[in-house]
């Protein structure tokens, strides 16, 4: 069966039933759950979900629940769109948040840097004004949107709760 | 230029062994398109390139191409043009694949597998596979893995390589108007390239006032797409000696060079360094000659950023000082070290980075393609004088470096030299 949806209107998304490591993740974000593959052998967590460990060859994983806070590390804002899904949707903000777990490790320049969009609270995407706060820096929290029964994206929306730095953002 | 000292005399992994020998191309085309085939341009590129080195159908018997599903396979374009192949590969790829496939014919012909081939591209990147990925492959249901990347509307090339560019703007103050004057030079070249899709000189200002892609990327700071097709050919160095040109001799080559966690190299970082950082290792010891000695740079321009983060990393200037390298002349035709002499891909036409391993190659056989009169003995006496519509020679040039880019993560190399 595997998942299958439409998300804005008009994008197919699917997994097949196959992909047992994108299963796995898509099945606790239906949940609104962040979960991610920790080692058996060297503990260590790794995004996106991948076969073996990328630090130590490991084949044999389980997943972990992980808090979905972080800061922005960097962002491209889309003001011409390509899909036709996000046409009329513009401008849209494309995110690269550093998880605060495991951010620096094993190497100073490495984290777990987690794609999204900057939404609102609900999953959706966010507005122009808000578009317009959000740069690097910026404390994000997780948030999901829901694609279909049993399909859901994790995005991004702004920590509302953590003290905020004066991001920086593209010189206008 | 001043000729560099080159230890020619104790070649490294095949270094001056193997020779560019033949170059052709397809006109650069929009509006109308090219109006025909990717099999039918790859043939007459390839057929080009044949009789540019002064060789027969019969002299190549090897044949490499590379594409993204959007092209012609290799046989076709042999039996268009009566070539037997002792050997053919159609490679998946983009960008940095030029430079990997020259590696990969110096392989398959030291191998004693075949005597001389010709690689080559062929696109409709404008009439029929969009390569700034609009049209019917940007609503393709998203599958897998590419959920963590498409779903959220990060799919286009500029889109995937924003947050490198934005994070180098943060890390280094790099300011817009530097970035921008990758493409101001880049017009300057164009405009002495006749087969230059765009030859109008643009102005910082027509940059920075262009509306917005994908911050931090205008409409200018894109490269431009084409349809058409480029050839090249590779043989030993003995028997370029007997063909047509000045013999072009490869020095080295690295290929598809990646960052660690090439499925997702953001994982790692810093994420304003690319590949070339460890490409260069490569690059150079194996060439025998450094930056310093390379008179020509062909940093791959998908972007005004690409060509800047390249020349950073394989240390033209030091890592962080790529805005001011870029912008304060030195890049642009009389200055230091020109890059992209045709225009690159942002002005002459968009060819998955084979038109800039052509341009270097008749750049060193101090040929370039330009306004300037023919002599008696069939060349361009140049002029050396780089105003509009002139001349785009560079004077004594020796040595060239072609930087490829397929993505932040992945990238590819190769230093030639006149012989």
């Amino acid at each position: 069966m595997g998942l299958q949806g439409t998300y804005l209107g008009g994008m197919g998304l699917t997994v097949d039933d196959l992909d047992q490591e994108n299963m796995a993740y898509f099945g606790h974000c239906a949940r609104h759950q962040f979960h991610l593959q920790a080692c058996d052998s060297c503990q260590r967590l790794r995004y996106p979900p991948t076969t073996a460990c990328p630090w130590c060859m490991t084949l044999e994983s389980h997943w972990v629940p992980v808090e979905g806070k972080g800061a922005v590390h960097s962002y491209g804002e889309v003001h011409h769109a390509i899909q036709p899904a996000f046409k009329g949707r513009t401008p849209y903000m494309i995110l690269l948040v550093d998880l605060d777990t495991q951010k620096g490790e094993p190497t100073p320049d490495e984290a777990l840097r987690v794609a999204g969009n900057l939404c609102l609270p609900d999953g959706t995407l966010a507005p122009p004004e808000m578009v317009a706060k959000v740069g690097i820096g910026t404390r994000m929290r997780m948030v999901f949107a829901d694609v279909a029964d049993g399909l859901s994206l994790p995005q991004w929306t702004i920590d509302e709760d953590a003290p905020q730095p004066v991001p920086w953002r593209y010189p206008e | 230029m001043a000729g560099s000292e080159i230890d020619a005399g104790t070649p490294r992994h095949l270094a001056d062994k193997y020779a560019i020998v033949g170059v052709g191309e397809t006109p650069y085309l929009r509006g109308a398109g090219s109006g025909r085939t990717t099999r039918a341009m790859g043939t007459d590129a390839v057929r080009s390139a044949i009789l540019d080195a002064g060789m027969k159908a019969s002299d190549i018997d090897g044949m490499l191409s590379y594409s993204n599903n959007d092209s012609t396979p290799a046989p076709f374009i042999a039996g268009d043009l009566g070539i037997r192949l002792n050997f053919y590969m159609d490679v998946y790829g983009g960008g940095s694949s030029t430079e990997a496939l020259v590696g990969i014919a110096i392989g398959v012909i030291e191998a004693g597998m075949c005597k001389a081939v010709v690689i080559f591209r062929s696109m409709n990147g404008y009439s029929q596979v969009r390569i700034g990925g609009t049209g019917a492959r940007s609503a393709v249901p998203v599958n897998g893995d590419a959920l963590h990347s498409r779903a959220y509307g990060w799919q286009a090339a500029g889109q995937m390589f924003a947050p490198s560019f934005m994070r180098h703007m943060h890390d280094y103050g790099t300011r817009p108007e530097q970035v921008a004057m990758v493409k101001v030079i880049h017009s300057e070249h164009a405009s002495n390239n006749p087969k230059a899709l765009y030859r109008k000189r643009v102005t910082v200002d027509e940059v920075l006032n262009s509306r917005f892609i994908v911050k931090p990327l205008h409409l200018l700071d894109c490269c431009v797409e084409t349809d058409n097709a480029n050839a090249i050919i590779v043989t030993t160095a003995d028997r370029a000696r007997d063909l047509r040109h000045h013999p072009v001799l490869i020095r080295s080559v690295v290929g598809r060079c990646c960052k660690p966690r090439a499925d997702m190299h953001y994982q790692h970082g810093p994420i304003s360094r690319v590949a070339g950082y460890y490409a260069k290792d490569i690059l150079w010891p194996n060439a025998g000659v450094g930056p310093e000695d390379i008179d020509i740079t062909g940093s791959y321009d998908a972007f005004t950023f690409t060509t800047m983060l390249q020349l950073e990393e394989y240390g033209f200037c030091k890592k962080g000082e790529g805005p001011e390298y870029v912008s304060d002349g030195t890049i642009r035709l009389g200055g230091k070290r020109p890059n992209n002499t045709s225009g690159g891909h942002l002005c002459e036409g968009y060819t998955h980075g084979i038109a800039m391993v052509i341009e270097n190659v008749r750049q060193l056989r101090h040929d370039a393609d330009d306004s300037c009169p023919i002599g008696p003995d069939g060349k361009r006496q140049h002029t050396y004088d780089y105003r509009e519509g002139g001349c785009r020679q560079v004077k004594d040039a020796e040595l060239t470096a072609n930087l490829g880019w397929a993505m932040p993560g992945t990238g590819s190399a190769m230093v030639m030299r006149r012989g």
